[in-house]
């Protein structure tokens, strides 16, 4: 087998499509276009707002939709692996919230309350997971609970309004970045920390954990019989994504402040964005850097409404209209392809590997 | 509701490119021609209208008078201040004993109200003390006009109350409940937000969301010139005390020529801070004018991310707001919906039962704070968190400061 191994290498370099009509593919899939969706948005609001094409504009709100795409990167692992997380926007605020009232304006505090958060938010995906896999109880019902319980948490401790903002050096987090960067004035905190969960985020799903993450969401039941623990695979994402909203509700501070109505209905913006993203709700398919791609692009799209002058009420429609629009597509491109109609009728077709000879032990190779 | 029609053919055109790309194959698609031509009309309207329905000329004119009212009463207790007018005999009222008073609260659920509630506990510590209030029983609707219509009727059926005081979380729906009080005979006081009936023994409030209107947009009139664009930050829709600032300020900014524009932003700081750091994109931005002061912090943080020049600005009275103001220097204005009104209820209750007269429509003052008098309210509050407000009156009040500080939320 190992003498034949190079062989198969260059056999499948042979076979496999060129780069630019594999790039072209990939742009038919939802989770492609969403790409093109962006690029076509970033036109429209520079044709509507000229100054916004500035590098400067441009990098801002690139570090303000930040954590808006990092938790859309966090809800894309539960999705993908079949499952909702609808407890994100309470964990945000609770996050938030514990930032605010524990930190103060004792800078000796930061690092110790901000592993404090990251051990919260691993513990509320961790008791999200095991219940939903252990207990087998739908995740939708288990993070809506968790969404109500964490919320009451925090009306018992707030009881519904601000309190004081935490010390400016935990704010620098979101609301600093490095200066007299030539171009851009400014690269944001946000900006970095956003790529580097992106970077590492594109790096997990290639990972065997990532491919099985994804056949876990595809089929359970098929997962399960080649041997993989779904139940831990599962949790794992769980964790994954409340941990994403920590890193969101860290940023948020910075950029915004402390109130409870910070992470107000993040849940539903990153569902949107992941289904933006061209994620398929139920699992299985689905990039993980679309899910980051749809959040700019939804916030994009509420950029350009804004600039139109288009009122803010109108929001929630849109995002409604999107999320039935998106989910309607994606599921009938992505069943065309499982079909193989699209191939078929678009694309050229290259053999895996040669047929086998008459006469030859196929079974031999 | 003028915005325009075209606004909503963006909408569905956006939204509908939208359903378009994310279905097409082909990356040539346009952009949505309509989103391009219309811009430049649609973005010189403003975003929301509603200012009409909720103006009314003569509260107007009348709120605008009695900003420079002189008030009845010992001006260093400003919770007692009331302007003249018809008074409620309370002689049938009069007599001995500590009562019980059940009081059905809308909600504490902004610092505003956090603040006030906390001033009223202890003002119950000291009429308690005195005899004059056995008990009071609260419940709290959580901003919700079922719960609060429920907790009325509970007080009415089985809270074996001798007072009722009613902090109505809407007008309208909250109008029969405060009736059905009114006829167990009892004293009923009501405050903050009205109801549309004027059974109540007394209807306690400072005097109004177009004062507060008034005072900020002429400051910010003041202060500008015309022509200038101001950023209007409102909490929420359909609220009385919040759409009257508005309809107030609105009316003026157009008089004045002054380019206003109003977003909806629930306080929500992200919010806030996404809206002014696209309006700076857009253009420059010379002002600001708020509703209330929850989020005013961000709104300055905003324009401090941009590296833009600050706005004149008009915010509330909390100590954010306040703090901030003078860090920066920049021409402000705090108006204030008088947080002493909290206090105002329970002394009431020992006026009746005294026998004495108490205002049908008790308007206290509401005063805002200027830039010379903000050192001396900062001072005053020294220690005090964030989300406290400045007039919040309890200074003579046993617990004071740390109460306060502390913010023990009863």
């Amino acid at each position: 087998m190992s003498t034949l191994a190079p062989d198969r290498k260059a056999e499948l370099r042979r076979d496999r499509s060129p780069r630019k009509d594999r790039l072209l593919r990939g742009m038919r899939t939802p989770g492609g276009a969403v790409f093109l969706l962006l690029l076509a948005l970033l036109a429209a609001v520079i044709v509507v707002n000229p100054s916004f094409g500035e590098p400067g504009s441009l990098i801002r709100f690139i570090g303000r939709t930040a954590p808006i795409a990092i938790a859309a990167i966090g809800q894309y692992f539960v999705i993908v692996s079949g499952e909702f997380d609808l407890s994100m926007g309470s964990v945000v605020t609770a996050q938030v919230i514990i930032a605010g009232n524990l930190i103060g304006q004792d800078d000796a505090k930061v690092l110790p309350v901000l592993l404090l958060m990251l051990v919260f938010g691993a513990l509320i995906g961790l008791i999200n997971g095991l219940v939903t896999t252990l207990l087998k109880i739908p995740s939708f019902i288990v993070t809506l609970g968790m969404m109500l319980a964490l919320l009451g948490l925090v009306l018992y401790w707030t009881g519904g309004a601000a309190t004081g903002n935490p010390a400016d050096t935990f704010r620098q987090i979101g609301r600093g970045g490095i200066e007299n960067i030539p171009v851009l004035e400014i690269l944001p905190y946000p900006v970095l920390i956003l790529l580097a969960i992106a970077g590492g985020a594109f790096w997990l799903m290639r990972r065997p954990y990532g491919r099985t993450l994804v056949a876990v969401g595809d089929n359970a039941r098929a997962a399960a019989l080649t041997g993989a623990r779904v139940w831990w695979i599962r949790t794992r994402a769980f964790i994954l994504s409340s941990l994403a909203a920590t890193v969101a509700g860290i940023i948020l501070v910075g950029y915004a402040g402390v109130h409870p109505s910070v992470g107000r209905g993040y849940e539903f913006t990153a569902i949107t964005a992941v289904v933006l993203g061209g994620v398929v709700l139920g699992g299985g398919r689905g990039w993980v850097l679309s899910a980051a791609a749809g959040a700019f692009a939804l916030e994009m799209l509420f950029a350009l409404l804004n600039f139109a002058g288009v009122a803010s009420t109108w929001r929630d429609t849109v995002q409604g209209i999107i999320i039935v629009a998106a989910v309607a597509a994606g599921a009938r491109t992505w069943e065309r392809r499982r079909r193989g109609a699209s191939s078929a009728t678009h694309d050229k077709q290259t053999p895996i590997a040669q047929p086998p000879a008459v006469g030859t032990n196929e079974g031999g190779k | 509701m003028r915005r325009s029609i075209q606004s909503k053919v963006t909408v569905v055109a956006a939204a509908a490119l939208l359903a378009l790309t994310a279905c097409t194959t082909d990356p040539s698609i346009e952009n949505p021609p309509a989103a391009e031509t219309e811009s430049g009309e649609a973005a010189a309207t403003p975003a929301e209208e509603g200012g009409d329905e909720w103006f009314d000329q003569a509260a107007f004119d009348e709120q605008s008078e009695q900003r420079s009212a002189s008030f009845t009463g010992d001006p260093e207790q400003p919770w007692l201040q009331y302007l003249e007018g018809e008074m409620t005999d309370t002689s049938e009222f009069a007599s001995e004993g500590a009562k019980k008073v059940c009081f059905a609260n809308a909600s504490i659920s902004n610092p505003w109200r956090q603040t006030g509630w906390i001033t009223m506990n202890q003002q119950l510590e000291v009429l308690v003390e005195q005899g004059v209030i056995s008990e009071m029983e609260t419940r709290d609707a959580q901003d919700d006009d079922n719960t609060q219509i429920a907790d009325i009727d509970y007080f009415i059926a089985e809270g074996d109350c001798d007072a009722f005081i009613i902090s109505p979380n809407s007008t309208a729906a909250m109008t029969p409940a405060v009736e059905r009080a009114c006829e167990t005979g009892k004293p009923v006081i009501v405050f903050d937000r009205g109801v549309e009936t004027d059974c109540a023994t007394t209807f306690i409030h400072p005097i109004g969301g177009f004062a507060w209107g008034i005072d900020t947009a002429e400051f910010l009139v003041d202060n500008l010139e015309e022509g200038d664009k101001v950023v209007a930050l409102r909490i929420l829709p359909g609220v009385d005390v919040l759409e009257q600032r508005w309809a107030a300020a609105e009316k003026i900014f157009e008089e004045n020529g002054i380019e206003a524009t109003d977003y909806f932003t629930g306080a929500d700081p992200t919010e806030i801070k996404k809206i002014i750091s696209d309006e700076l994109s857009t253009g420059d931005v010379q002002g600001v004018w708020m509703d209330a002061g929850d989020g005013a912090v961000a709104a300055i943080e905003a324009f401090e991310d941009a590296g833009k020049d600050y706005p004149v600005m008009t915010g509330e009275d909390e100590m954010s707001f306040l703090r901030k103001w003078e860090e920066t220097g920049l021409t402000g204005l705090a108006p204030v919906y008088s947080n002493f009104q909290w206090r105002t209820p329970l002394l009431a209750v020992e006026k009746i039962f005294a026998g004495e007269e108490v205002p049908k429509e008790w308007v206290l003052p509401q005063t805002p704070i200027p830039e010379e008098e903000r050192a001396d309210f900062l001072a005053s509050n020294e220690g005090m968190p964030d989300g406290h407000y400045a007039k919040f009156g309890g200074t003579d009040l046993p617990g004071y400061p740390e109460v306060w500080q502390e913010r023990q939320i009863p």
